[in-house]
């Protein structure tokens, strides 16, 4: 896009006439998102306390380099389903905003669909959709399909086709009759499905997604997990998605690349990570009687004794020796096993990544 | 043409996204729609906002008719005591035209809180965007404001000289269409100084106080035609006709009033429409840095 146009109607409606190419924009290795060593530093001005620093910070101010993201890169394919997971502050959403155009990165190179994101080509920007938090494309005090009408011709979407796609999607979160509500009479998460609705009517293929399930009540969370399932299967949509929320991961994703510090510090399947992370198993015991710890001390941690109940933790090299032991030496009611809680390893991995370093 | 990824076919964007002549303009219609629906739903807030812009004109009404009171002249810079009630009351028509109310405050803060991402994502042009809503901000306010300003026009028609000729209400018009995107270009310019400050309101408040003072909305801009600027034969009226602000509110009543015409008109029309274009670039320009900026720094 030329911004400064010489033509006077260019500069009231710069696209009046829209150039397409129609490269389809995938790599030859047909990665839909390919990173290569992406950084981003920022620059941030510290704010010194106290009323005299405050003065003299009008005139020296104080600033160091803050690396939001640093030397990342990985490739996804069309079709995958990829959660980013890591603490506050990682670098998730930088990364986001990063593929999605909204910055440009310090160093590295980035191809989405076949464009550099952050260039903003409209042909680009017609082809993916980005969906973050609680900033809302609808209009707040319209009925959403006011909004759904203007993506419409914002996109460029053929009516008929328009018209399919939306019912399909309405139907698939039952919300119908909220469309003609205006949306600031919402709840959180009937705005939140109105906001996916809005994201995917133009079909995107890559779709990004800040924190999809913040603040969602259960059969919300549920509702949304099973709508991106179904719209990512039907259509083969790339998803990259942050979350906070190890159910969205269990629910959604087949690939997890864990960020801490503007690192990649693991990239692979839910499984492995839990594989590579877990090196204990639960094991749960409905026993006849209260044990003393002692009695059970020797098949592993013990965690928790609460009556005949008892909740174990044992290595997992030792699971299939250890298990016959109980079973032969205790009077077992119950017994269950179980990998450790999937927040449990990723708080783990998330403490024990290296820590940051920031260039003064 | 391209080696699509082996994914079902059933899914091919290309079909979605349409071609159609005129897409663009199409795009900007239904956005100037959709925000005229989003104003109508202020309605009562615009109808007192709107009765309360009578409020001024009546204190200048009496400051003039003190200031003819205390003198013994008839005229003061070839405007009579009805000269000037009735340039007051079109400096409101073309202050109808050319305020920009919320546009410069409105921009910046999008930019401080983040909603202005949307417009990075989405292939939808803010500029356009901001011109569709305030055009719809502008015909909702004339919706409203046409039967009050109508009721004090006919109050005061004495006031006023006769209707001038068809050459002249064509030229008031066109003033007035060029007066609104002036000011809509000189305020979203304004405002996309945020991208680089933090807060811009200091910056506002002194642009309105110069506003207020070379519009002509304190004084018809002509009585500088007296003041010296210190270069030999150039009157301070002379130096701010080359300024964009006394066509924000002067210039159109002047027209109607018959002060400029002619050969004066026309250079002042064409003095106009140059800082319409120079604005308009301007304002591409500050966005275009601006989110260059944006996209550097923060986002």
């Amino acid at each position: 896009m030329a911004p400064v146009t010489s033509c006077w109607i260019a500069i009231v409606f710069p696209y009046t006439s829209t150039m397409h190419n129609s490269n389809r924009g995938n790599s030859a290795d047909g990665s839909v998102i390919s990173v290569e060593s992406l950084a981003k530093e920022y620059r941030v001005q510290d704010k010194p306390e106290g009323l005299l620093a405050s003065v003299t910070g009008l005139f020296h101010r104080k600033s160091r380099l803050v690396e939001a993201l640093k030397d990342v890169s990985l490739s996804i394919g069309r079709g995958e389903f990829v959660a980013l997971l890591g603490p506050n502050g990682a670098g998730k959403t930088t990364f986001l905003k990063l593929l999605s155009g909204i910055i440009t990165p310090t160093r590295g190179t980035a191809r989405v669909l076949g464009h550099v994101p952050w260039e903003r080509a409209d042909d680009f920007r017609r082809r993916f959709a980005l969906v973050m938090g609680q900033r809302n494309q609808l209009w707040w005090d319209l009925p959403a399909s006011e909004s759904f009408r203007l993506h419409k011709e914002i996109y460029r979407i053929e009516p008929a086709r328009f018209k399919r796609t939306l019912d399909e999607l309405v139907d698939l979160l039952g919300v119908r009759t909220l469309m003609l509500q205006p949306v600031r009479e919402l709840s959180l998460g009937e705005r939140m499905k109105l906001e996916l609705i809005a994201a995917l009517l133009h079909e995107p293929e890559v779709l990004f997604l800040d924190e999809p399930t913040i603040g969602l009540d259960v059969v919300a969370q549920h509702t949304i997990h099973q709508f991106l399932q179904a719209v990512q299967a039907q259509r083969q949509v790339t998803v990259v998605l942050t979350t906070h929320y190890m159910k969205d991961v269990a629910a959604l994703c087949d690939r997890v690349v864990v960020i801490t510090h503007g690192s990649i510090l693991h990239d692979g399947p839910l499984a492995e990570i839990v594989d590579r992370f877990t090196t204990h198993k639960v094991v749960t015991l409905d026993l006849d009687d209260t044990p003393a710890p002692d009695r059970i001390e020797r098949f592993g941690f013990p965690y928790e004794i609460r009556g005949p109940r008892v909740t174990l933790r044992i290595d997992r090299t030792r699971i299939a020796d250890v298990l016959p032991e109980i079973l032969r030496s205790e009077s077992v009611r119950d017994i269950s096993v179980e990998d450790v809680p999937l927040e449990e390893i990723v708080a783990k991995l998330f403490r024990e990544a290296p820590a940051a370093e920031t260039t003064a | 043409m391209n080696s699509a990824a082996p994914g079902p076919p059933a899914f091919m964007p290309s079909n979605a996204t349409i071609r159609r002549p005129f897409a663009g303009l199409r795009t900007w219609c239904t956005m100037l729609a959709i925000c005229l629906e989003e104003r109508l739903a202020y309605r009562g807030d615009f109808i007192i906002g709107t009765l309360m812009r009578f409020l001024p004109i009546v204190t200048q009404v009496f400051l003039w008719t003190a200031v003819f009171n205390a003198t013994s002249r008839a005229d003061i810079a070839g405007y009579s005591r009805n000269d000037i009630v009735a340039y007051y009351l079109l400096t409101m028509v073309t202050r109808a035209f050319s305020s920009m109310p919320g546009l410069s405050g409105g921009i910046a803060r999008s930019v401080r809180d983040g909603s202005v991402k949307k417009y990075l994502v989405q292939p939808v042009d803010y500029v356009s965007y901001l011109l569709a809503a305030r055009i719809a901000h502008k015909l909702v306010y004339y919706l409203v404001a046409t039967a009050p300003f109508a009721a004090i026009f006919w109050l005061c028609r004495g006031y006023f000289p006769p209707l001038p000729d068809a050459g002249t209400i064509a030229a008031f018009l066109l003033s007035l269409v060029l007066s609104f995107l002036l000011g809509f270009f000189m305020e979203a310019t304004l405002g996309m100084l945020g991208f680089w400050f933090l807060e811009v309101s200091s910056i506002i408040f002194a642009y309105m106080l110069v506003q207020y003072l070379l519009s002509g909305h304190m004084f018809p801009i002509d009585m500088l035609v007296g003041v010296s600027t210190g270069i030999e034969g150039v009157t301070a009226a002379d130096l701010v006709r080359w300024l964009p602000f006394e066509y924000t509110a002067y210039f159109p009543a002047a027209v109607w009033l018959g002060k400029i015409r002619g050969a004066d008109l026309a250079r002042d029309l064409a003095i106009e429409a140059t800082w319409v274009v120079v604005m308009a670039v301007a304002c591409r320009l500050a966005w275009w840095r601006g989110t260059r900026r944006y996209s550097a720094f923060g986002g």
